[in-house]
C-alpha cells in the first residue's frame, strides 16, 4: 500500500499548479502530517493496547506484567488530544503562509493585467469571487492533503501492525482500508461533482433571478409581477433541490459503504482469527486486538470522503486562481522604451481601432487632435467607444493606428510613464477603505495635508470636510459606503488635480451630481485644470460651454 | 454562543420538523446496534480466548454481529439521504419566505448596503444553511441520544466504568461551555480577522486600476505583505485560544476511555470481573464520547448556518411600511396633504411637510435640488414608505389604509433606474399586462420612442442581448412602453428624460401628455426646464430647514 491520495478521475493540473506555493512551507506541512499521524495513532494505539491489557488480565497475570500497557494507555489517551492540537496549530500556520505568498502572487500578476487583462474587472461579483477563490486553496493542505497523507500513514501502521500478529489479518485489513480510501471517495466526490456540474447553471440561475428581484423589486410589485418573479425562483429552487437529492443518494450510499468495510473487516477478521487461535498460530491475548483493530483505523480514513469532496471544490478555485496568474499583459511593455515627453503636451489621435475584450464598446477608426493645453469635451451615446478611448490613453488597452502623446508613441513608453503623464479619473472612482486624506494623496504620496485640503476644496467638498467631525481623517467606508456617489466622483476628481499629470481624462466627472452642482463643479475644474491638456468625456454636451472645442463620437 | 437549534427554524421550516423526527428513530437505533455490536464481539473473543470455542460454536453470534454491521450501514445511507432532502428543502422554504417579505418591505427597506447584504444572504447565506441542517442537526439528535443509551448499557454491565463515563462524559458539554464563553470573543475575533483579511484584499484587488493610474502598484505589493503577516500572526493568537475547546474534548474523550480501560484491566487481574464484560464496556465506552466528537466538529461548519439563519429571522420580524387591508379604491383625486418623511433609524428629514393634489388628466411637475425628497415623495405614493406626519389619501381612502396590492394595481410607475427583468423587451413591456397581443406591444415600444425594427430581433430581443451597457436612458423607455400599454390611474415618472439627448427629451414630453389626455393623473419629478414647461402644475420642493 502506498501513501499516495487517490486522485478522483478528473485531471488535477490546476490543483498541481498551486502545489509550488505549498512546498514552500513543506517542512511545517511535514510536520503537521508527522502530528498529525500521531494523534490518529494514539487513538489506534489506545484501543489495541487496552484490548491487549483486558485480555492478558483475565488471565490474572503478577500486576507487573501489564505495567507496560498501563502506562502505555494513559500515554496514548493523553497524548491524542496533544497531538491534535498542534497539529492543528502547525497545519494552519503552514497553510497561512503559503496563502500569504499565493495572495501575493496574484495581486502582483494583477497589478500587471489589470484592468484589461482578467473577465474579473468586467464584473464586481467576478473579483469577489476571485478572492473567495484565494481563499479558498488554504483548503488544499487543511482539508485534503493533511488528513489524507496522516490517515494513509495511520493505516499503513495498522495494516503492519496485523500482519505482524497474524499474515492473513494484515491482508483482511488492508483490503478493506483500501476500499475504504479510494471507492468510498471517490464515489462521495463523484457524486458531488456530477451535482455540482448538473446544478452549477440552475444555481447560476437563481442567483441572477435573486439579483434580478432585488434590483427590481419597486418596478415588479407595482406591475404586480413579484409573485410570477417568486414562483420561478421556487421553481428554481425546486430543481436544485431534485439535483442535490439524487447526489444525496449516492453520498448517503458511500457512507452506508464506509460503515460495511469496517465491520465487515470484524467479522471476516473473526472468521480468519478464530481458527488461527485453535490453531496456535495466533496467541489469544491478541484476538482481541484483531478484532478491535478494523474499528479503531477506521478513524484514519473517515476523513477521506470529505477530503475528497473539498479537492473537488479546490479544485474549481484552483482553475480560476490560475487563470489569473496565467493572464496575458494585453499591454506588454516595450523591450526599449521611449523617454516620455515633458512640459504640456497634446495628443494626437490617427485611426485608432480599439475595443474591451469581450465588450460592445467599440472604436473603429478615430481622429482626434488635441493641442497642449487645450480642453476637449468628447460626448455621444453609450457603446461608442468613449470609455474604450480613455482606457486606451491610460495605456491599459493595446491599440491600433497611432496615439502620440507630446509626439512619443503612446506604446512605445512603458505602461508605468505613460500614467505619469495621462491622468485618468474614471466614472465612479474607487475609494479605498480608509481616510479621505490618504484616498486622495495616493495620486502623490508626498503631498503635504494642506496641499490635500487645498484640492479638496477646489472639487467643492470643503463645506462636507468642515462639516465632518474628523476633518480630513473622516473614513470613507468600504467600497465607499460612507459617503455618496457625488462624494465619491469628487474624490477621483481630487486626485487627478492633485496628481498634476500634465494630460487629464475625465469620464463625465459631473455625473452623480445635482444641476447646479454640476456647473459649480465644471467650473471650478475648469479653473483647477487650468494650463493642462484636459479631455472630458460626457454623454450630452450639457455643461461643456467652457471648452475649446467638443468632439462628438457617433 | 450562537444556540444550537433555533425554535423559529422549527416554525419556518417544515423541513427540519421531519428530520428531527427521522433522527430521534435514526438515534434509537443506532443505539441499540452499537449496543449489540459490542456484546457479540464482547462474547465471540471471550468465549475463543478463555472458553477455547470453535468457529463453529461462535457462529450464530457471528451471524448477528453481520446482520447488526448491514443494520447500521443501512441506517447511515438512510440518514444521509434525509439529512441532505431535509436540507434542500429547508434552504428552499428560507428562501422563499426571505424574498417574499423582502417584497413586501419594498424598494426603500431594500436601498444601500441592505440590498448587497440581501443579496448574499439570499444566495450563498442561505445555501450555507444547508451543512447546518444536514449534518448538524442529525448529529445533535445523535448526541442527545445515543451517549445516554450507551451509558445505560454500560450501567447494566459495570457500575465502576459506568461511574467513570457518567462523570466524564458531562463535563465534556460543561468544559465546552466554560471555554466556549472564554473563547467566544477570540473566536469572533478571529472571524473577524480573516474576513478583514479578505475585505482587505478585495479593496485593494478592485482598486488596482486606480493604483496603476497613479503609479502606486508595486508599493502597495510590499504593504500587502506586511498586512498579511500582521493578519497572519493576529490569526495564530487567536487560533491557539479558539482550537482549546476541541482539545479539551479530545483529551477528556481518549483519557476517560484510558480510565476505564485501565479500571477495567485492574479488577480482571483481581477476578472482580469477567472478560466477556470488560470487553463489552471498552467497546462501548468510546461509543459513548463519538457522537458528542462529532457534534463539536461539525459546530464551525454549522455556525455559518445559525448565523444565516438568524439573519433570515430578523429580516422576517421587519414590519412592512404597508400594512393597510381594504381592497376597494376609491376614485377621486390622490391629496398629498403636509406629509413628511423620516426614514426609520435615521434622524434626517427626506421629505419635509408637503402638499399638493393630483388630478387625472392634468400633469404634475415636482421640482427642487436633488436631496429635497422628490423621489421619497413618489416612494410613499408607491406605499413604499409610510409618511411620518400628514395623510395620503385617495378619495376618501387613506392609502395607508388600503391593501397594498390594490392600491399599486391603480398606479405605475417609471423609476429612474428601471431593472429589466426580462427575458425578452416584450415581456417586460408585458409586465403589467401579461396578456397583450404582439401589436399592442409593439404599439407600446413605439409610443415610448423605441422602433421595435431597430432591435435585433424585434421586440422578441432578449434583454440579455441588448448592448451589454444599455443605457438607463433606454431601459425608462421600456419602463414607460409598459405604462402605454397599461395607463394607471396614477402614473409617477423619476427624472424620465436624464440622460436624453434634447430630440428624444421632446418625444418623452410628449409622451408625458398623452398619458395625461387618456385620463391619467401624471406626476414628474423633474429637473430639466422643457418637461417642467410642459406640466400643467409645478411644485418646488425646498430644502428641509437644518436641525442639529
Amino acid at each position: 500500500m502506498t501513501t499516495v491520495a487517490p486522485a478522483p478521475s478528473i485531471g488535477m493540473s490546476p490543483v498541481r499548479r498551486l502545489l509550488p506555493w505549498l512546498g514552500t512551507e513543506w517542512k511545517r506541512l511535514a510536520l503537521a502530517v508527522l502530528l498529525g499521524s500521531l494523534a490518529i495513532g494514539c487513538g489506534v494505539a489506545l484501543l489495541a493496547t487496552s484490548a491487549w491489557l483486558i485480555s492478558r488480565a483475565s488471565l490474572q497475570p503478577p500486576i507487573f506484567e501489564l505495567d507496560v500497557a498501563i502506562v502505555g494507555v494513559r500515554a496514548f489517551g493523553i497524548g491524542k488530544g496533544v497531538f491534535r492540537y498542534a497539529e492543528r496549530l502547525v497545519s494552519h500556520d503552514a497553510a497561512f503562509r503559503a496563502l500569504s505568498r499565493l495572495r501575493l502572487a496574484v495581486y502582483d500578476r494583477l497589478a500587471v493585467v489589470a484592468p484589461a487583462g482578467v473577465p474579473a474587472y468586467r464584473r464586481g461579483d467576478l473579483l469577489e469571487r476571485l478572492v473567495r477563490d484565494v481563499d479558498a486553496t488554504q483548503d488544499l493542505p487543511l482539508r485534503v492533503l493533511l488528513p489524507y497523507a496522516s490517515g494513509a500513514l495511520v493505516a499503513l501502521g495498522s495494516v503492519v501492525l496485523a500482519f505482524l500478529i497474524l499474515p492473513a489479518a494484515g491482508a483482511v485489513l488492508l483490503v478493506s482500508l483500501l476500499l475504504a480510501a479510494t471507492v468510498v471517495p471517490w464515489i462521495t466526490a463523484h457524486a458531488a461533482s456530477e451535482a455540482e456540474r448538473a446544478s452549477a447553471p440552475e444555481r447560476g440561475r437563481l442567483n441572477g433571478d435573486v439579483l434580478t428581484l432585488l434590483d427590481g423589486v419597486g418596478d415588479l410589485t407595482v406591475a404586480g409581477a413579484a409573485q410570477t418573479w417568486l414562483d420561478r425562483l421556487a421553481d428554481d429552487d425546486r430543481r436544485i433541490g431534485r439535483l442535490a437529492e439524487r447526489s444525496a443518494r449516492a453520498s448517503g450510499l458511500a457512507s452506508g459503504l464506509g460503515i460495511l468495510l469496517s465491520g465487515g473487516a470484524v467479522v471476516v477478521m473473526l472468521l480468519v482469527a478464530i481458527p488461527a487461535v485453535r490453531s496456535g498460530a495466533l496467541v489469544g491475548e491478541n484476538l482481541a486486538v484483531l478484532a478491535l483493530l478494523p474499528l479503531a483505523t477506521y478513524e484514519a480514513v473517515v476523513a477521506m470522503p470529505a477530503a475528497a469532496l473539498a479537492l473537488g471544490r479546490v479544485r474549481g478555485s484552483a482553475e480560476r486562481v490560475v487563470a489569473v496568474l496565467d493572464a496575458v499583459d494585453p499591454v506588454p511593455d516595450p523591450a526599449t522604451p521611449a523617454t516620455p515627453p515633458t512640459g504640456v503636451v497634446g495628443v494626437r489621435i490617427a485611426g485608432l481601432r480599439a475595443a474591451w475584450p469581450g465588450g460592445s464598446d467599440v472604436l473603429e477608426g478615430l481622429d482626434l487632435d488635441v493641442a497642449a493645453g487645450s480642453r476637449v469635451g468628447i460626448v455621444g451615446p453609450s457603446g461608442v467607444g468613449k470609455s474604450t478611448l480613455l482606457a486606451v490613453l491610460a495605456a491599459f488597452l493595446p491599440y491600433e493606428g497611432s496615439v502620440r502623446i507630446g509626439g512619443v508613441e503612446l506604446c512605445e513608453m512603458t505602461g508605468h510613464d505613460a500614467r505619469a503623464i495621462v491622468g485618468w479619473c474614471p466614472q465612479l472612482p474607487h475609494v479605498f477603505d480608509t481616510s479621505v486624506v490618504e484616498n486622495v494623496r495616493l495620486a502623490r504620496p508626498d503631498a503635504t495635508d494642506d496641499e490635500v485640503r487645498a484640492v479638496l476644496d477646489r472639487v467643492g467638498l470643503g463645506p462636507w470636510l468642515d462639516a465632518s467631525p474628523q476633518g480630513l481623517d473622516t473614513p470613507v467606508g468600504d467600497h465607499g459606503a460612507l459617503v455618496s456617489a457625488g462624494q465619491r466622483q469628487r474624490l477621483g476628481v481630487a486626485r487627478v488635480l492633485l496628481g498634476g499629470h500634465p494630460v487629464v481624462l475625465l469620464d463625465e466627472p459631473t455625473e452623480h451630481l445635482d444641476e447646479a452642482t454640476a456647473d459649480v463643479v465644471a467650473d471650478e475644474l475648469l479653473d483647477a485644470l487650468e494650463g493642462r491638456t484636459v479631455l472630458w468625456v460626457a454623454h450630452r454636451p450639457h455643461g461643456l460651454d467652457r471648452l475649446d472645442a467638443v468632439h462628438r463620437l457617433t | 454562543m450562537p444556540k444550537p437549534l433555533d425554535p423559529r427554524l422549527v416554525r419556518y421550516a417544515r423541513g427540519v420538523r421531519t428530520l428531527l423526527i427521522g433522527s430521534v428513530v435514526v438515534a434509537a437505533g443506532t443505539a441499540l446496534l452499537v449496543g449489540a455490536q459490542a456484546f457479540c464481539l464482547g462474547d465471540v473473543v471471550s468465549r475463543v480466548f478463555l472458553g477455547h470455542a470453535t468457529l463453529a460454536e461462535v457462529e450464530p453470534v457471528l451471524v448477528v454481529l453481520a446482520v447488526v454491521v448491514v443494520g447500521r450501514a443501512l441506517l447511515g445511507t438512510l440518514s444521509d439521504t434525509l439529512a441532505q432532502r431535509a436540507a434542500t428543502r429547508t434552504s428552499a422554504q428560507l428562501r422563499s419566505q426571505l424574498l417574499a417579505h423582502v417584497v413586501r418591505l419594498g424598494p426603500i427597506w431594500l436601498s444601500g448596503e441592505r440590498r448587497g447584504q440581501i443579496a448574499t444572504l439570499a444566495t450563498r447565506g442561505i445555501d450555507s444553511v444547508e451543512p447546518y441542517v444536514s449534518r448538524y442537526l442529525p448529529q445533535l439528535v445523535i448526541a442527545a441520544i445515543v451517549p445516554l443509551t450507551v451509558g445505560v448499557a454500560i450501567l447494566t454491565q459495570d457500575l465502576q466504568a459506568a461511574i467513570i463515563v457518567g462523570v466524564t462524559a458531562p463535563l465534556i458539554p460543561v468544559f465546552m461551555i466554560l471555554i466556549g464563553m472564554y473563547t467566544e470573543s477570540a473566536t469572533a475575533k478571529q472571524w473577524a480577522t480573516l474576513g478583514q483579511l479578505s475585505g482587505h484584499f478585495l479593496d485593494v484587488v478592485s482598486g488596482l486600476p486606480t493604483l496603476k493610474a497613479f503609479g502606486r502598484e508595486r508599493v502597495q505589493s510590499r504593504r500587502m505583505a506586511e498586512v498579511d503577516a500582521r493578519y497572519r500572526h493576529a490569526t495564530m493568537g487567536v487560533l491557539r485560544v479558539s482550537f482549546l475547546s476541541s482539545f479539551v474534548l479530545e483529551l477528556l474523550a481518549s483519557l476517560s476511555v484510558a480510565i476505564v480501560a485501565v479500571s477495567i484491566g485492574l479488577r480482571l487481574v483481581n477476578g472482580g470481573l469477567d472478560l466477556r464484560t470488560g470487553l463489552t464496556v471498552l467497546i462501548l465506552a468510546p461509543e459513548v464520547y463519538l457522537p458528542i466528537r462529532a457534534v463539536g466538529a461539525q459546530f464551525h461548519a454549522a455556525a455559518d448556518g445559525i448565523d444565516a439563519a438568524e439573519q433570515v429571522f430578523a429580516v422576517l420580524a421587519v414590519e412592512p411600511a404597508s400594512t393597510g387591508t381594504r381592497t376597494d379604491v376609491p376614485e377621486g383625486d390622490v391629496v398629498v396633504d403636509e406629509v413628511s418623511v423620516t426614514y426609520p433609524g435615521t434622524e434626517v428629514v427626506a421629505l419635509s411637510p408637503t402638499s399638493l393634489t393630483l388630478r387625472r388628466g392634468r400633469v404634475t411637475a415636482v421640482v427642487g435640488p436633488s436631496g429635497v425628497g422628490k423621489s421619497t415623495l413618489l416612494a410613499a405614493l408607491q406605499g413604499f414608505v409610510a409618511p411620518t406626519s400628514g395623510t395620503l389619501r385617495v378619495g376618501d381612502a387613506e392609502i395607508t389604509s388600503l391593501d397594498p396590492d390594490a392600491w399599486r394595481r391603480e398606479i405605475a410607475v417609471v423609476s429612474q433606474d428601471p431593472v429589466l427583468v426580462g427575458p425578452t423587451v416584450a415581456d417586460d413591456v408585458r409586465l403589467r399586462r401579461p396578456d397583450a397581443t404582439d401589436a399592442e406591444v409593439d404599439e407600446a415600444l413605439r409610443e415610448a420612442g423605441i422602433d421595435p425594427a431597430s432591435l435585433p430581433d424585434g421586440a422578441r430581443t432578449r434583454v440579455g442581448d441588448l448592448a451589454s451597457d444599455v443605457s438607463a436612458g433606454q431601459r425608462r423607455r421600456v419602463a414607460l412602453a409598459r405604462v402605454m400599454l397599461e395607463p394607471a390611474a396614477l402614473v409617477m415618472l423619476d427624472e424620465p428624460t436624464a440622460g436624453l439627448d434634447d430630440v428624444s427629451e421632446a418625444d418623452v414630453v410628449s409622451t408625458v401628455r398623452r398619458l395625461a389626455d387618456r385620463g391619467s393623473a401624471v406626476v414628474v419629478v423633474a429637473h430639466r426646464p422643457s418637461l417642467v414647461a410642459g406640466a400643467d402644475e409645478v411644485v418646488v420642493l425646498a430644502p428641509a430647514e437644518v436641525t442639529a
